[in-house]
């Protein structure tokens, strides 16, 4: 579980969050949804430490970060895996390289046992037979796959995806929505995703917050989010002529 | 920044590799064109010398002395190491800022891997073996100086030789050595410092190496100047 309790980020005179407070479930897929230029990436850089929030603070389970020392927020970081919105693979590694780092940095596993690890976590993707292979030889879903891979394989408690559908086909971010909400529910962890996509909200949105210029508008669930009355949601849900039509026949119906 | 290169340090058998990686990358990929220039400039300083010495006074061992100077003074040391600001700085900037670009920076940090001594202290410690480039750079300068001075005809290799040893300070090759460990301590942190620290896209990744080359070139120029005074006059 992460709290996030009335955090606020400046930069420079422009106050970009302006006052978050919310609980991000564990066991489920917590959205974090809204416009461009909402604070969307910039509360996902406070929840990460990547960002400093000038106010407010926020607890992984009953820790702050911002009271934790540089090695206590290191040792948590352990504990985080992170999907980027462009995957953020090393370049200069191979798939498999890529996916064993995090067991390199922070296990002392032999060889051997990172091996099966990482070809477990590459099955569990749904990939075979690119382990050898460079990320520039492989397709953005692909590199997205072995990203999530890499986010999962030193078995972590809180899975972080910025924008995780962006670049991919509809089918592709299906298949990646499901991958983390499966992930979510088989570890039992708490995730976060940042996201604009409404197929995603579809998908796997358990618990869902709405930021609007840096405030927290409304929260709820996939279905509450189709029958609130708030005018920033709808304005957002129905945005798209998809979306437009499908409201239009319920209402018919 | 220098605080957090040499602060957490990252795992001691990745370091290991990331240090040898570094060692191929820089050192042992920049031998082919240090070689290469070396040797002809080397040449050439000598056929320089050879054609300016008009006078019958002056004798044809000054070749040899002359190109010995140039060489260990100031071409191998310095005028090499603004050549590698623009292979190897780039190189380091492009690389860096390239990992920024594409979010593999935050990538590590999120991992809780202090990015700055994952990245930038390999490279130091990779670049405290280019005073070995600079020695291979002397020895191919003055090779291919008596190459040029002997097979061109402008002198005798008794001559050459003996004016290699004419007058001979062994305090200027502590002074090259000496300025040459400052440069490469320059080399690995400026154009780091560049690529690390860059914000925007693709194109700014071109622009940090360019001005990567420029800082550390001016650095390597003003440190030069400051350690000659300093040692030499």
């Amino acid at each position: 579980m992460i709290k996030v309790d009335n955090v606020k980020k400046r930069f420079g005179d422009e106050e970009i969050l302006k006052g978050i407070t919310t609980v991000f479930e564990k066991g489920k897929t917590n959205l974090i949804i809204g416009q461009s230029g909402s604070g969307k990436s910039v509360l996902l850089k406070c929840l990460l430490g990547l960002f400093k929030p000038e106010e407010g603070k926020i607890y992984y389970e009953e820790n702050a970060i911002q009271d934790m020392d540089e090695d206590e927020q290191r040792e948590l970081r352990e504990e985080i895996g992170m999907l980027f919105q462009g995957g953020a693979l090393f370049d200069s590694m191979t798939i498999e390289e890529n996916v064993m780092f995090p067991l390199r940095m922070f296990t002392k596993q032999r060889k051997s046992e990172m091996l099966d690890r990482v070809n477990d976590v590459l099955n569990r993707v749904n990939l075979e037979n690119v382990n050898k292979k460079y990320p520039a030889e492989i397709s953005g879903g692909m590199q997205k796959r072995v990203s999530i891979a890499r986010a999962i394989v030193n078995k972590p408690k809180y899975l972080f995806c910025d924008e995780p559908n962006s670049g991919l086909d509809p089918k592709t971010a299906t298949v990646i929505d499901n991958l983390i909400q499966e992930i979510t529910h088989e570890n039992n962890i708490t995730t976060v995703v940042v996201t604009h996509d409404m197929n995603s909200v579809m998908e796997i949105g358990e618990s869902i917050v709405f930021l609007k210029n840096g405030l927290l508008v409304w929260q709820g669930t996939q279905e509450d989010i189709f029958s609130t009355d708030n005018k920033d949601v709808t304005d957002f849900v129905y945005s798209s002529d998809l979306f437009k039509k499908i409201r239009h026949i319920q209402q018919r119906d | 920044m220098l605080k957090k290169v040499f602060g957490s340090f990252t795992k001691r058998s990745v370091l290991r590799e990331l240090i040898f990686k570094e060692i191929d990358d820089l050192i042992i990929g920049s031998l082919g064109i240090v070689v290469f220039i070396s040797f002809f400039v080397g040449g050439v300083i000598a056929i320089q010398t050879a054609l300016n010495l008009e006078n019958p006074i002056l004798p044809k061992s000054l070749i040899g002395f002359a190109t010995r100077q140039s060489i260990i003074l100031e071409f191998a040391p310095t005028f090499m190491s603004i050549i590698m600001a623009g292979k190897v700085g780039s190189f380091i900037t492009s690389s860096i800022g390239s990992m920024r670009v594409t979010e593999q920076i935050d990538a590590l940090e999120v991992m809780g891997i202090n990015s700055l001594n994952y990245l930038v202290f390999p490279k130091i410690v990779a670049l405290m073996l280019y005073p070995l480039v600079i020695a291979l750079s002397m020895f191919l300068g003055i090779l291919g100086g008596w190459v040029a001075a002997v097979y061109g005809g402008f002198s005798s290799s008794t001559a050459f030789t003996s004016g290699l040893q004419e007058d001979f300070t062994s305090f200027h090759l502590v002074y090259a050595f000496l300025k040459t460990f400052v440069f490469a301590f320059i080399l690995a942190t400026v154009p780091s410092w560049q690529g690390y620290y860059m914000k925007g896209g693709a194109l700014e990744v071109g622009k940090a190496s360019t001005k990567s080359f420029v800082w550390t070139s001016v650095l390597i120029i003003l440190s030069n100047f400051i350690i000659t005074q300093l040692l030499l006059s």
